[in-house]
């Protein structure tokens, strides 16, 4: 029976773990979100859920806060995923997970870092960096083309 | 025969992973806004790179090599200036303290309201919480209606200068986090406050 509640429980929890993980605050030329398969123009006050990429054009730019106050800002031409995003107000234990796989990226890790260092993570095509703090930054460039 | 298939798929793989084009890449540290130099770790193939001093920066070559290097304040700026620039402003938090027993702000922290209320106004979109605290006079109920009560004002101050309602929200902790440990039932102005965080 005990057993039973628990799985409610934890049902129960899921709609918080899909709710809004972050906010665009800073929105510069051509931002856009992909989700589900469409693109939409992500303006300020758009909030950002697990598995949204953000895609800034040629002249785009644009900064995000998360929930667990880590701040992070796509430069122009980039493309950046949400992989995997989920904090506990309470505990301070999270895991984010995200991926540049071309671009700028610049960030400033919040509270799950500072509680669990290497709780996030940015994946680049060819690496991965793990963050211990504070403030850092990512750039990735295309394959060099005599390498394909 | 099974040991051979492994072998053969491991060296597939391998090959396979070879053949890879290397997508290069630039990874850096900066000193925060506060001065505080973190450090991060860059994993390929296996191998970590730590990196933990300011400009400190790992270069992933188009050849997969993972060199490390020493940036320069100009050439952060020069290839992430752009990038640096939309980054949103740190969360920040204001405390405003109250006169003894009441939701009337100390003639101090109104003649610093506008001043706050500029710095608030600054942040596109800022989300809100404003926490009330009282100090140990009185019994728990009473000090936590009132610590809602000077929350609740903050609050509606913060919608009357034009904030969305539905970005501010207010909680009353009572005397439950003094911001000065004191005994119970003492008059203590410093822990008759509010906190503003804001993001």
């Amino acid at each position: 029976m005990r057993k039973v509640w628990m799985v409610v429980a934890a049902m129960a929890a899921l709609p918080a773990l899909g709710a809004d993980v972050g906010l665009i605050k800073v929105s510069h030329g051509s931002v856009a979100i992909e989700r589900a398969g469409a693109r939409m123009p992500a303006p300020v006050g758009t909030a950002l859920e697990p598995s949204d990429v953000i895609v800034t054009g040629a002249d785009g730019s644009a900064g995000i806060t998360f929930t667990d106050n880590s701040l992070v800002s796509v430069g122009p031409d980039s493309v950046f995923a949400i992989d995997k995003y989920a904090f506990d107000d309470t505990t301070y234990a999270g895991e984010f997970q995200g991926t540049l796989s071309k671009g700028r990226l610049a960030a400033v890790s919040g509270k799950m870092v500072k509680q669990s260092p290497e709780s996030m993570k940015i994946r680049t095509p060819s690496a991965v960096m793990g963050v211990r703090g504070t403030e850092f930054v990512v750039q990735v460039d295309e394959p060099a083309a005599a390498a394909r | 025969m099974l040991r051979i298939a492994a072998a053969l798929l491991a060296a597939a793989l391998a090959a396979g992973c070879a053949s890879q084009p290397v997508s290069p890449a630039l990874f850096a540290v900066l000193p925060a806004p506060d001065g505080h130099i973190g450090s991060i770790v860059v994993e390929r193939e296996g191998e970590r790179h730590v990196i933990d001093t300011a400009y400190g920066a790992q270069r992933l070559g188009a050849d997969g090599g993972v060199r490390a290097e020493s940036l320069t304040p100009a050439q952060v700026n020069a290839s992430f200036g752009t990038t640096l620039a939309a980054l949103p402003a740190p969360p920040a938090t204001f405390t405003l303290y109250f006169l003894e027993d009441s939701d009337e702000l100390t003639p101090e922290s109104k003649a610093e309201l506008q001043q706050i209320f500029a710095e608030i106004k600054r942040r596109p979109l800022p989300d809100i919480v404003v926490i009330g605290h009282t100090d140990t006079v009185g019994g728990l109920r009473y000090n936590d209606r009132l610590s809602l009560a000077r929350a609740q004002k903050m609050r509606q101050m913060l919608i009357d200068l034009g904030i969305p309602a539905d970005r501010i929200q207010a909680r009353g902790r009572g005397k439950r986090e003094p911001l000065v440990p004191t005994g119970n039932e003492v008059p203590e102005p410093r822990n008759r406050r509010v906190e503003i965080n804001v993001r």
